[in-house]
């Protein structure tokens, strides 16, 4: 059962705002989801590797050698709020 | 009533996280240094720009193999990357790239070396990779926080204990070795000022003989290993204040203030550790050959232990004197290039343990920042020990030494610090010291030999310290 103070928390953890017209129905379609997929754990997967990845590619490295950056100024281009060469938050500890 | 206090047993865990000293961040090309100006070494891929894609730098996974063997761990022949999910605005992505059910190294070990030449053995449960955050500052007047993306990216192995240490003593212990294995390497700078090694610790009580653990809180915000070990002295005394009077302890993070030595419930925005961890797709798996490892292993250098015991063979000194020599690479180089020149390895030892390494912390310099090298510091140990260097002298000419090219024999010329141990000139001082004191001399006459040390006081003086105490002071009780 997925009740709406599980829709609430997942939200919050996602930073998402919902209000109680919002959750009610994605609680019903969250379990929907949920038991859709729960079909799989029925299948014996003992014998399976689990995959980690859908292309069958490992060991891609970079060498060790540094590369231009950007530069501050094309940096802080991307936010509104900046203050001495770093961008600027609300405050985040009391 | 009788005195029921418990008796508590205190179990601690210690999470160390390390930067290491690739040129390169971890997954993009962007330079991997401390203290350039905020936000210049970010790009499309440490900001988590979309469509931006991070590779694994061949090196970062090299050094976590390197100090996973060195740390005697397993080394995992598939490892993958996940994404840890959490919002701070540190993380620039919303997530840190970390390893969850695959670290690069896993159930390893550190020995710490105790009293008398035994040892203790630190479990460790695993060392993996993972990202960096950016730094936060907090402005204070003007309510904000400032964020740097400068660190971000930057290649982080963390090495976790399992619950093993009992003291905050050990656990300083262990983390002094653990730095020490960790400088043999040269994979990290070490530097906890600069946030190049940093260390977080769980602690909990539980009575003694008991089995389950208590319940813990983690120590954040220690800058130093000095700090480490105030904070868990103080979180030791404080859980067992609450537990003797029957109360409960907070599972919590509590942050140390240097200040006032103490810790405090951490207040921050950051939510609920629920990080839904989850195989990072940007990055394929990798797999490590046993080829590799091995020659990983094959060019591991002497580390401190080995180092210590050998030393301690080759050369016949104590546990004591092994370690100060082993307590920083140079030092022991040092000391075995001094070896090669002279003989008396107990004497090197202690010139390079006593004022070799006092000058060398005075300006805060390892060894290699002295301007000696082993010829003429050999030179000066063996003028003291065939007394044509007095010990004092001795130490002034490796002062002098320290600040300039001149040859040894200059050093003592140009000072006049040769100390006066012929026998013909020492007899005439000692001739004219007794003269001058005939009082004293009929004092010692009748049996009272403590003025003697007056009279070589005396005889030092008349030659500005430069005659052999040793023998001067034969020479007078001869001539008495
Ligand atoms: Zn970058």
């Amino acid at each position: 059962m997925i009740s709406e103070k599980d829709v609430k928390y997942v939200a919050s953890l996602s930073r998402i705002h919902l209000n109680e017209e919002e959750a009610k129905p994605l609680a019903k379609d969250l379990e929907k989801i949920l038991n859709y997929v729960a079909k799989l754990q029925k299948l014996d997967v003992k014998q399976i590797a689990p995959t980690s990845h859908v292309l069958p590619l490992n060991n891609v490295f970079r060498e060790d050698i540094v590369r231009p950056s950007l530069t501050q100024e094309e940096t802080l281009n991307m936010t509104v709020d900046k203050m001495n060469g770093s961008f600027k938050v609300p405050k985040v500890i009391e | 009533m009788p005195d029921e206090k418990k008796q508590f047993e205190t179990v601690i865990g210690l999470e160390v996280h390390l930067q290491l000293k690739t040129k390169s961040k971890i997954f993009c090309g962007c330079k991997n240094t401390f203290g350039g100006e905020p936000n210049t070494q970010t790009c499309p891929v440490c900001l988590g720009l979309p469509g931006s894609l991070p590779v694994l730098n061949r090196k970062v996974l090299e050094y976590a193999i390197k100090t996973g063997l060195a740390l005697n761990c397993k080394i995992n022949s598939f490892i993958k990357f996940d994404r840890k999910n959490y919002y701070y605005p540190d993380l620039p992505k919303a997530y840190q790239i970390s390893q969850y059910d695959s670290p690069v190294c896993y159930d390893g070990f550190v020995l710490v070396p105790q009293e008398k030449g035994e040892e203790k053995k630190i479990r460790l449960t695993r060392a993996h990779l993972e990202e960096d955050a950016g730094k936060l500052m907090h402005d204070h007047n003007a309510n904000c926080s400032l964020v740097d993306y400068n660190r971000t990216g930057t290649p982080l192995l963390e090495i976790v204990t399992q619950p093993d240490i009992r003291s905050a003593q050990e656990a300083y212990d262990y983390l002094q070795i653990l730095k020490l294995t960790l400088q043999y390497l040269d994979v990290s700078d070490c530097d906890m000022e600069k946030g190049s090694l940093r260390c977080d610790a769980n602690i909990s009580l539980r009575v003694m003989g008991e089995e389950k653990l208590g319940v813990k809180t983690e120590l954040k915000n220690m800058n130093s290993f000095k700090a480490v070990k105030s904070a868990l002295l103080f979180e030791e005394r404080r859980q067992e204040g609450i537990l003797q009077s029957g109360g409960k302890i907070t599972q919590e993070t509590r942050l140390w203030d240097e200040n006032k030595q103490m810790t405090f419930t951490m207040r921050s925005k950051e939510e609920a550790h629920d990080y839904r961890y989850f195989p990072d797709p940007d990055l394929v798996p990798f797999v490590i050959e046993e080829k590799a490892i091995k020659g990983i292993a094959e060019n591991l250098p002497e580390l401190p232990f080995d180092k210590c015991n050998r030393i301690k063979k080759e050369y016949d000194l104590s546990d004591y004197d092994a370690w100060v020599l082993v307590g920083s690479l140079e030092t022991a180089d040092f000391f075995e290039a001094c070896a090669k020149l002279h003989r008396n390895y107990k004497s090197v030892c202690n010139w390079i343990s006593g004022p070799l390494l006092q000058e060398a912390n005075a300006r805060k310099t390892g060894i290699s920042g002295l301007k000696i090298e082993p010829k003429r510091f050999v030179e000066i140990v063996k003028k003291s020990e065939d007394g044509s260097l007095s010990n004092l002298g001795a130490k002034d000419v490796l002062k002098q030494a320290l600040c300039s090219d001149k040859s040894i024999e200059q050093i003592i010329s140009e000072k006049g610090l040769a100390q006066v141990s012929d026998d013909a000139t020492l007899e005439k001082i000692a001739d004219e010291v007794i003269k001058a004191n005939l009082s004293v001399v009929e004092q010692i006459k009748s049996g009272d030999e403590k003025p003697l040390g007056f009279l070589v006081g005396q005889a030092m003086k008349k030659t500005q310290g430069k005659a052999n105490p040793k023998k001067i002071g034969e020479i007078i009780k001869r001539r008495l």
